[in-house]
């Protein structure tokens, strides 16, 4: 199946909120017309920076940091490219959100048996060719769903037609690229984007470091190995010497004593 | 002697009573009312007290033992023998109470055992947990030999010998590659962490200075220790510590340097805001200091010398990691966190416990070698004097 994503269009984007309260009835989660910040009970939601509305939700990345930095494997980026989150995997140790280059995952922390939050792109529809329900309510198409290098064609003939949009595509490239892609009509920085991440992919920065382990385990070995059998022989020489030193004097002492 | 003694031992059973009374209180909030209730955590900032104290300087400061199991099997140094008991012994402790003070910061923390049969080989935090499984194990065992010696089990003492040298080059690789992971959970965060902090060098960077604070926490814990057991101080092998630590800050400050040229931080290094501020005291106070004092041999000979620069070194180390996960990642989270009450609690009683078992441990196993006088005597004599002192001590 081709990996999937969204595009959000933040010039179309209207303000009225209903995918947020779509996003609420299709987690369960209570209806917060005034709040305006991902939370425990809130996977998207939008944004307002001057006059541009900015919907926000899970960016979906190509190759996402959360599911790198699991240890339980709690996260993983399925076919359909949505990142989907495991609860009963999960120990809560949370390094999935400190390591989110988007800060997105919400944690529940006044719950004694705390999950960590966010959009899942609706994976139960989705996986079944269904449409996520913030694309659905949407009564512009500031969000449309569709394969995620289509989305890239078509934010890219949006700017080459209109010349009234910034120049780039937000989450094209960034950390690798997400599914996941916005369109501005001024620099992304100035509707709350951190645009200072690098392109490359962040998993690859630890990779470079984890793959080298087995390497290091087998050379480390043998180095101390070999160090320790230096040591260990040098003692070994010392301590023979020593002994035949001693029984050379006690023999020279019985003869020097048969002499007398 | 004894009614000099007891006033003060009373002050500190006290204080260890009230805090573990606290730690108690606060153990159970945090279990019924969860995370939120008891930490200032929050989404922008997951990481807060108790990871960069209780697990990172936690770990770093517990590794006395690998280092000198190291120096003592490996590379037979037998003149750091008389101090690998309670080197071993407070790593092990070490490494027991960080377990325990991760039960209260892991939001599931009945899900820990998942480690063991979901795997993701990618994960650097993977890596950390399996490494302080198997390095606890190997610690253990380790420590062994004085609860073997102190039953008069030989058995088990013999096999343990048979095993020793592999233990412990498998411990020193454990150690190497968990302490340098602990910077390397960092490596994903980039744009995260303040340039000051952020390295390609940041495993290497974790593992140096982790081998320069176990021999400083090894000389502070003899220190302490032998002024609250009045036992004579091991001061010749101490100050040779000490330079194992010189060399390892040296090289610690070498690649320190290597970052500022390399990633260009010359500009933020001059900007004097906090991290600025913070990047200074900890190099000079930590690393630059430390090498002064103890690279002059009058204050490396004396034991109040010793002592404070030791001291020096363990503060810059704590300061280090409290930076790396905490004042270098304010910033970009765009929140200041600064722990609750609560989290000071869980910190101290976690600490409590430790130390606690550490002193039950010196009253009741046979951690430091025998005392000065007794090794004079002959060996008839020896054991009944040693056994003396022990009751003197127990009664104390």
């Amino acid at each position: 199946m081709q990996k999937m994503g969204i595009l959000v269009d933040t010039t179309l984007c209207i303000g009225c909120y209903a995918c947020e309260d779509a996003c609420a009835e299709r987690w369960g989660f209570p209806k917060q017309p005034e709040v305006h910040e991902l939370s425990a009970v809130k996977n998207t939601t939008v944004q307002q920076w001057d006059d541009v509305y900015v919907p926000r939700m899970c960016m979906h990345c190509e190759e996402p940091s959360c599911v790198s930095v699991c240890l339980v494997a709690a996260f993983t980026k399925t076919n359909e490219g949505a990142v989907v989150y495991d609860a009963d995997k999960c120990m809560g140790c949370r390094y999935c959100m400190q390591a989110c280059p988007f800060q997105v995952p919400r944690y529940q922390w006044n719950n004694p048996n705390p999950k960590v939050m966010k959009c899942d792109m609706c994976h139960e529809r989705t996986s079944k060719g269904g449409v996520p329900a913030c694309v659905e309510i949407c009564p512009v198409q500031a969000r449309i769903f569709g394969p995620r290098e289509d989305l890239v064609q078509e934010a890219h003939k949006r700017i080459r037609e209109n010349p009234s949009y910034y120049n780039a595509v937000f989450g094209e490239l960034e950390a690798g690229g997400t599914s996941v892609l916005y369109l501005a009509n001024r620099a992304f920085d100035k509707i709350g984007f951190k645009t200072s991440l690098p392109k490359q992919p962040l998993p690859e920065l630890t990779w470079n470091v984890m793959s080298k382990i087995p390497n290091y385990v087998f050379w480390g070995g043998t180095l101390l190995t070999g160090i320790w059998w230096i040591t260990n022989r040098r003692k070994d020489v010392a301590e023979h010497e020593k002994r035949a030193k001693d029984a050379e004097l006690k023999a020279a002492d019985r003869t020097n004593g048969n002499h007398h | 002697m004894r009614s000099l003694k007891l006033p003060r031992i009373t002050f500190w059973r006290a204080l260890f009573g009230v805090i573990v009374a606290l730690g108690i209180v606060v153990t159970f909030i945090r279990y019924t009312k969860g995370l939120g209730a008891t930490t200032n955590l929050s989404d922008k900032f997951p990481w807060g007290l108790w990871i960069g104290f209780d697990i990172l300087c936690g770990v770093g400061l517990a590794a006395g033992g690998f280092v000198i199991a190291g120096s003592v099997y490996i590379f037979n140094l037998e003149r750091y023998r008389p101090i690998l008991r309670p080197a071993v012994l407070t790593a092990l402790l070490g490494y027991v109470f960080v377990v325990v003070a991760l039960l209260y910061d892991l939001g599931r923390p009945w899900n820990l055992w998942h480690l063991i049969i979901m795997w993701n080989p990618h994960s650097v935090m993977f890596e950390v947990g399996w490494c302080v499984i198997l390095y606890t194990a190997v610690l253990a065992l380790e420590f062994s030999p004085m609860l073997f010696e102190r039953f008069n089990l030989e058995r088990p003492s013999k096999i343990l010998h048979a095993i020793t040298i592999p233990l412990v080059i498998f411990g020193v690789i454990l150690s190497s590659l968990h302490q340098s992971s602990l910077g390397s959970l960092y490596l994903i965060v980039p744009e995260k962490l303040y340039p000051l902090w952020y390295s390609g060098n940041l495993p290497y960077l974790f593992f140096a200075s982790a081998v320069a604070v176990g021999p400083a926490m090894v000389i502070i814990e003899s220190y302490l220790s032998s002024r609250a057991f009045r036992r004579e101080i091991e001061l010749p092998i101490l100050s040779q510590l000490g330079r194992v630590t010189v060399v390892a800050l040296a090289v610690y400050f070498v690649l320190k340097i290597e970052d500022v040229l390399n990633d260009h931080l010359l500009p933020y290094i001059f900007t004097f805001n906090t991290e600025g501020i913070l990047w200074w005291a900890e190099i000079l106070l930590g690393v630059v200091v430390p090498i002064f004092m103890l690279s002059i041999t009058k204050i490396r000979l004396n034991k109040t010398g010793l002592f404070y620069s030791a001291l020096f070194v363990v503060l810059g180390f704590i300061l280090n990691r409290m930076n790396v996960s905490i004042t270098g990642i304010e910033r970009y989270a765009g929140a200041g966190y600064f722990p609750s009450v609560m989290e000071i609690v869980v910190t101290l009683f976690v600490v409590a416990l430790g130390i606690g078992t550490f002193a039950l441990a010196m009253r009741y196993l046979p951690v430091f070698p025998k005392e000065k006088e007794a090794t004079h005597d002959k060996n008839g004599e020896l054991e009944v004097v040693s056994l003396k002192s022990t009751l003197a001590r127990v009664n104390d």
